[in-house]
């Protein structure tokens, strides 16, 4: 497993750059994640994606895909799309610290 | 690593339920993976983008033996309405959306929708005849240009 450095702690992702142990993340690891995804600043916008994903990983144990993301999150799926722009679900994922979702819908 | 898919052109041509979800279901996939997609939309499957007909697509149940169902028993009247549907149903609990509604949600995604020309002109549909999501009718060799560089997936 790769490990990676994020804001002087090291963490393990797998090949794509997910965390293979989320219990691992921080908020401040979160910038410094999204600016490897071309994201420069996340917004407050971006932190309810991010928070919503932490949400919905810890109590139902994986991420939502765009379409419940885009029900269920308060940010439409054109925005989501704006903040996320290469895939929402899985950037957003990527960013907080959790697994790729799995979801064909 | 190995090479990565950065852009899809999925042609929707059939207009059955189970003719028109898979490329709808590809071209989100697509999106949400980060892909360029574009879906265009020809004979048959322009009832998929077409405000009257977009609600009412069925499931082929006369010579689809993945059914499982006699050919004389699909071709019964209402057989194809009952079954599309408990098909739909099903696809409600699965959070699976409704032709018009996943449509919708493509766009949303940034994916564009395009309509064939000589489909348009062959059933007399024009551009007032399909939903508003639809960027516009075009012709194959247009198509092609836009599909340049990328994947072309034909369902």
């Amino acid at each position: 497993m790769p490990t990676v450095t994020y804001a002087g702690t090291q963490v393990t992702v797998n090949d794509e750059g997910f965390f293979t142990d989320p219990a691992q993340w921080r908020e401040d690891m979160a910038p410094l994640i999204a600016r490897q995804e071309g994201i420069s600043e996340l917004t407050e916008r971006h932190w309810q994606v991010i928070k919503f994903m932490r949400h919905e990983y810890d109590t139902k144990g994986s991420g939502p895909t765009v379409r419940v993301l885009g029900k269920t999150s308060g940010v439409s799926v054109r925005e989501l799309y704006q903040l996320f722009p290469h895939g929402p679900a899985k950037e957003a994922a990527k960013i907080a610290g959790i697994p790729k979702p799995r979801g064909c819908v | 690593m190995s090479a990565k898919i950065e852009k899809v052109s999925i042609i929707v041509s059939k207009g059955s339920l189970e003719g028109v979800y898979p490329g709808l279901i590809m071209a989100n996939g697509a999106r949400a993976e980060g892909m360029e997609a574009n879906l265009f939309f020809t004979f048959f499957g322009l009832d998929a983008i077409h405000k009257a007909r977009h609600e009412h697509i069925k499931l082929a149940t006369v010579g689809n033996p993945g059914l499982h169902l006699a050919t004389w028993a699909g071709g019964l009247p209402g057989v194809s309405s009952v079954m599309t549907h408990y098909m739909n149903h099903k696809m409600e609990q699965l959070d699976i959306p409704s032709i018009p509604e996943f449509i919708e949600m493509i766009a949303d995604t940034g994916a564009g929708l395009y309509a064939c020309k000589a489909s348009a002109d062959l059933f007399g549909i024009t551009k007032a005849d399909l939903i508003d999501q639809v960027k516009d009718i075009i012709t194959v060799g247009e198509f092609y240009d836009m599909a340049a560089g990328g994947e072309i997936i034909f369902t």
